[in-house]
């Protein structure tokens, strides 16, 4: 039957990198109930666009469909994640630091999953693709339709951010126990 | 190498996407440069902690089950279905993405037209043209015939960038590529006079004709003019007559 050839035959192509879509949907939705939904949602509309698949990066391809999913599920239920105070044009700034680099390197998993979920989506996701999934730039960018050029910056202002995070945790626990 | 450039390669560095001559002489600065160290530190420790295998989420058990039987009841629905769909492109996850981004788009050529062009896109191009220089970062379609370079970009950008064959001229094509400068699409047409890069860094404007104007920036030559409804932006590290001969035959 063509039907359950044309399926059998795109599991095959996109199930392989089923881990790696749900770590990205579950990091850019930040929680796991939404990663299933997105998930799913992506693999749906990947199988319907299945057929303009022309071979070539079948991970980069599905990945693709899971990021444009995760943010058009974002622009619809959490709008004021997305682009915040994300500016490419500012020059990369030089952290000039060595007791916080020890510091961070003492850092416990918790507390990177925390800083990274605080990260603006679009800076989540180049480390997601790189530090994770290792995607090359070239990988990333196919991915994420972006230049080569901005996957390097992007990722490096997302680890600029990431250590300054981490960095200075005192302040940040302080600040949120005020809050709360 | 200078700061500038060991802060525009370093995540490269760390990533293995940097070629090996440049890799040394990043690591000749690293040896020296207490600042630079630092800042390879610090991104070297991030990469580090985020390689950590618990950061990494595992599908729940039986989510993976749960999307066979969608798609095999979404695979029985289409067999099903003798009619065509509707154009896939309008169903498409990027379509909402694609008509923000020409939205965007358009508020952006009003608030180009509002503000003189600032240093930050000056310091961008300067940026983007020495990670240009970077392997296979430099040319997308490689080509000396402007025949093949322009239909290129036909599909890929929504206006049609100005692509000539200059070589009787001494600065013969090599290709071309996309960019991304200032918050919108840039196409990239890459010419050479000798061992020089000249990269061209072109995008549509509703402004009239401006002269060519020559800057200087961290040892690079750049032009900034507007010609026939493009802005173009020269960026190399060739000489300032040359590049300003360069840009008077490109628009002659």
């Amino acid at each position: 039957m063509a039907a359950s050839a044309k399926l059998a035959s795109f599991e095959q192509a996109v199930m392989p990198h089923f881990d790696a879509a749900y770590n990205l949907a579950r990091w850019l939705t930040r929680s796991a109930a939404d990663a299933d939904d997105v998930v799913q949602e992506a693999y749906l509309r990947a199988f319907t666009f299945h057929e303009s698949f022309r071979g070539g990066d079948a991970r980069a391809w599905l990945l693709s469909i899971v990021r444009n999913t995760c943010y058009t599920w974002l622009r619809k239920n959490r709008p004021y994640e997305l682009m915040a105070e994300l500016d490419e044009s500012l020059p990369i700034a030089v952290e000039t630091t060595t007791p916080e680099t020890l510091h961070l390197r003492r850092a416990d998993v918790e507390s990177v999953r925390e800083a990274l979920e605080k990260l603006p989506a679009e800076f989540r996701e180049v480390l997601v693709l790189r530090e994770m999934e290792g995607l090359s730039y070239k990988e990333i960018a196919d991915a994420s339709g972006l230049a080569i050029g901005t996957v390097m910056s992007r990722l490096s202002r997302a680890r600029g951010r990431l250590h300054d995070c981490l960095s200075t945790p005192a302040v940040k626990e302080h600040g949120l126990k005020e809050k709360g | 190498m200078t700061c500038t450039e060991t802060q525009v390669f370093i995540d490269a560095f760390i990533d293995g996407e940097l070629d090996l001559a440049r890799s040394l002489e990043l690591e000749r600065h690293l040896e020296i440069c207490a600042a630079c160290s630092a800042l390879s530190e610090s991104h070297k420790a991030v990469h580090n902690a985020l390689g950590h295998p618990e950061l990494r989420h595992a599908a729940p058990a039986g989510l993976q089950k749960r999307i066979h039987g969608a798609l095999a009841s979404a695979a029985g629905e289409e067999a099903r279905r003798s009619q065509p769909a509707k154009p896939g492109w309008f169903r498409a996850p990027w379509f909402p993405a694609a008509v923000g981004a020409l939205a965007g788009l358009a508020v952006l050529v009003l608030v180009l037209r509002l503000a003189p062009a600032a240093d930050p896109v000056e310091r961008e191009l300067v940026d983007s043209h020495i990670r240009s220089l970077m392997p296979n970062h430099l040319i997308d379609v490689v080509s000396t015939d402007q025949h093949t370079v322009k239909p290129w970009f036909a599909g890929r950008l929504d206006f049609s960038p100005p692509v000539k064959d200059l070589a009787p001229d001494g600065f013969p094509l090599i290709g071309g590529r996309l960019d991304y400068v200032d918050r919108h699409s840039a196409a990239v047409i890459v010419y050479k006079r000798n061992q020089h890069v000249i990269n061209v860094f072109v995008w549509p404007v509703t402004s009239g004709d401006s002269a060519a104007r020559v800057r200087a920036d961290q040892g690079y030559n750049l032009i900034e003019m507007i010609h026939a409804g493009m802005e173009y932006w020269i960026v190399s590290d060739l000489n300032a007559t040359e590049l300003r001969q360069f840009a008077d035959t490109l628009t002659k």
